[in-house]
Formats: structure tokens, C-alpha cells, sequence
């Protein structure tokens, strides 16, 4: 118990000092324009890797799970026919739930 | 949804135009789409913490204090499994490690300057900093900013509470939850794609992510991909290339 919260408050405090380690940098280096087209291609990476990451390594190493990409495959094909986020959001669960509800 | 463009409010924010109407409605859109993922990933993350051995008090700690889901999931899927605690905050941190790398374009969108940067720094996340990156006027990006960030963490602690309440009697796979994380993350990597180099940024993170999957512990190879996006972004612009930059 004690040592749950010990580590809690820990990694609480330690990603708000990260959080406010990056909002507190000097303005001279934000304005680099390769420091700014480095900190938007900086989601992009880490984005595209959270994606392939939950999808092939959630259950160990490389175990996809076909429900799962299923859901998300059929939300990137709403992404392509320009669907909103909540639409693609609710598409990919409900496929997910409804393919593992079939199997 | 009229077209009247709003005046803007001289003085400081004069370098911008003002935004019209239509994008504050789509950015309200999406806020609330954002929103009720959060609740729905929020009940989950609950759940989850009850099955680790969490209190309700506990979990909901995390999403108001901690507050960014990554690490959350990190942090709490390594207790459940009875790994070390340490191994468990290394995970979180390593993860959050991306919020400060986002505090960087969301410094350059809203500038927030004194205390500000107190309450501005809690809400850098990935949603956040999608949403403010991908509006086309600074102005805008602070508004896609706070009414994401606002919402978010209230539907996210609802939903952390929720979830953490009604405990491991929820079955979060059978509701197909564990496919929210990453298609939430995909719309949100969806709209930067059409950035200058994001493509090639996008697949080199999956390689790097994947590669390093099975011999890193978990957050390292997440962390890992920003070397791509740095290599990327410090390459000198080709002549006459368009800049990808909002």
C-alpha cells in the first residue's frame, strides 16, 4: 500500500516537472525554426509509435490481436473518408466488440 | 454555423487573424469527441487500477496529479503483473518524457509566461498538443488547447472514478475498449501527416518502435522514435520545399 502510493506521488510529480521542464525553456531556443519543425514532427513519431506499439505489443512481444486490429483498421478507413474523431472512436470499439462478440 | 467573421480584440494577439466561427465549432467538435474517448479510456484506466490492487483514492490520484494516460497505463499495467515498482515509475517517466518534448510547440502556440506556465504545463499531453498543433492560426491553438485540455481532464477523472468504483466487474475487452487507445491515437497522428517530412518521420518511428519492442523495456522504444523526429527536423530544408510548419 505504502509502496503503491510511494510511487504514485513519484511519478506524479516526476511528469509534472517534465511537463513544466518543456513549457519553460528559453524563447531564444523555441524560435529556431529546426527546433520548431523538430517539436512537431516530435508527435508524429512518438504518436505513430504509441499506434503500432498498443496494436503489436500490448499482450508481450509482436501478439497482435485481430479483434483489436480490426477495430483500428476499420477507424483508419473512417479517418479516410474524413470521419470525426468521436466517429472513429465509437467505430473502432464497436467493431472490436462485435468481432469478439461473433467469434 | 455563420460565416460572420469576429473582430479581433486589438493588441497582442494582433499578429494573428482572428479564426471564424466554423473552427471554434469543429474545435468544440472534436473537444467533445476527445472528451468521451477520455471518459470511456478514463472508466478503463479505472478498472484497471482496481484489478493492480489500486484504491479509488489512488487512481484517481494518478489521473488528476499524473494525469497523462500513457504513463497511467504504463505505471499500473506493470504493478498488476507484480513488477517492481521502480521498473513501473521508470515506464511513467520515460513516457511522460514526451510531454516536455510537447511543451515546446505548445510554448510557441500559447506562450504561457509566470505562473501560467504552472497550470499551462499540467495540461501538455498528446491530445492536447495534437490539437493545438494542427490549428492554422495561433489563436486557435490556444483554444483547441484549453477546451481539450479542460475537458479531457474532467471526463478523464469522471471516468477514472467510475471505473475504479465499479472495479474489476467490468469487462473492458468485451466492449472492445482496448481498441481506443490506438485508433484515438491514429485520428490524432491522422491530420499531421500531411506535414512536411511526417510520412517518412512516421514510418521510421514504427520501425524504431517495433525493433526496439522486444529487447527495451516498456516507454523506451515511445521515447526512442523522438531521435527520428530530431534527425528529421535538424535536417536542413531542400531548396524551394514548402514548410509543414502551422
Amino acid at each position: 500500500m505504502s509502496t503503491f502510493w510511494a510511487t504514485i506521488l513519484a511519478g506524479s510529480v516526476g511528469c509534472y516537472a517534465l511537463k513544466l521542464a518543456g513549457v519553460s525553456l528559453p524563447a531564444s531556443v523555441l524560435g529556431h525554426p529546426r527546433v520548431q519543425r523538430t517539436a512537431r514532427l516530435l508527435p508524429v513519431a512518438m504518436l505513430s509509435a504509441l499506434v503500432v506499439t498498443d496494436l503489436f505489443e500490448a499482450n508481450g512481444r509482436y501478439s497482435a490481436d485481430w479483434h483489436t486490429l480490426a477495430g483500428v483498421g476499420v477507424g483508419a478507413v473512417a479517418l479516410r473518408f474524413g470521419s470525426s474523431l468521436i466517429v472513429v472512436f465509437l467505430l473502432a470499439i464497436a467493431t472490436t466488440a462485435g468481432m469478439r462478440l461473433l467469434a | 454555423m455563420s460565416a460572420t467573421v469576429s473582430s479581433p480584440p486589438g493588441g497582442t494577439a494582433a499578429m494573428v487573424p482572428s479564426e471564424p466561427p466554423p473552427q471554434r465549432a469543429e474545435i468544440i467538435r472534436a473537444a467533445a469527441g476527445i472528451g468521451v474517448y477520455a471518459g470511456a479510456f478514463g472508466v478503463t484506466f479505472g478498472a484497471v487500477s482496481a484489478t493492480a490492487g489500486l484504491s479509488v483514492i489512488q487512481a484517481v490520484t494518478m489521473s488528476a496529479v499524473m494525469f497523462t494516460g500513457a504513463s497511467q497505463f504504463a505505471l499500473v499495467g506493470i504493478l498488476a503483473v507484480g513488477g517492481a515498482p521502480l521498473a513501473g515509475l521508470s515506464a511513467a517517466l520515460l513516457l511522460g518524457l514526451r510531454n516536455a518534448f510537447y511543451g515546446v510547440p505548445v510554448t510557441d502556440i500559447l506562450g504561457p509566461r509566470g505562473l501560467r506556465r504552472l497550470s499551462t504545463a499540467h495540461f501538455v499531453i498528446d491530445e492536447t498538443t495534437a490539437m493545438a498543433v494542427a490549428q492554422s492560426t495561433r489563436r486557435a491553438g490556444r483554444y483547441a488547447f484549453w477546451a481539450t485540455g479542460v475537458t479531457l481532464f474532467a471526463l478523464w477523472n469522471l471516468g477514472t472514478l467510475c471505473g475504479a468504483l465499479i472495479g474489476s466487474g467490468i469487462d473492458t475487452s468485451a466492449l472492445g475498449l482496448d481498441a481506443a487507445a490506438p485508433a484515438i491515437f491514429l485520428a490524432l497522428l491522422w491530420p499531421q501527416l500531411s506535414r512536411d517530412r511526417a510520412p517518412a518521420v512516421a514510418l521510421g518511428a514504427i520501425v524504431v518502435a517495433l525493433g526496439l519492442g522486444s529487447i527495451a523495456p516498456a516507454g523506451v522504444p515511445i521515447i526512442a522514435t523522438a531521435a527520428v523526429a530530431i534527425a528529421a527536423g535538424l535536417l536542413p530544408a531542400r531548396p524551394g520545399q514548402k514548410r509543414g510548419d502551422g
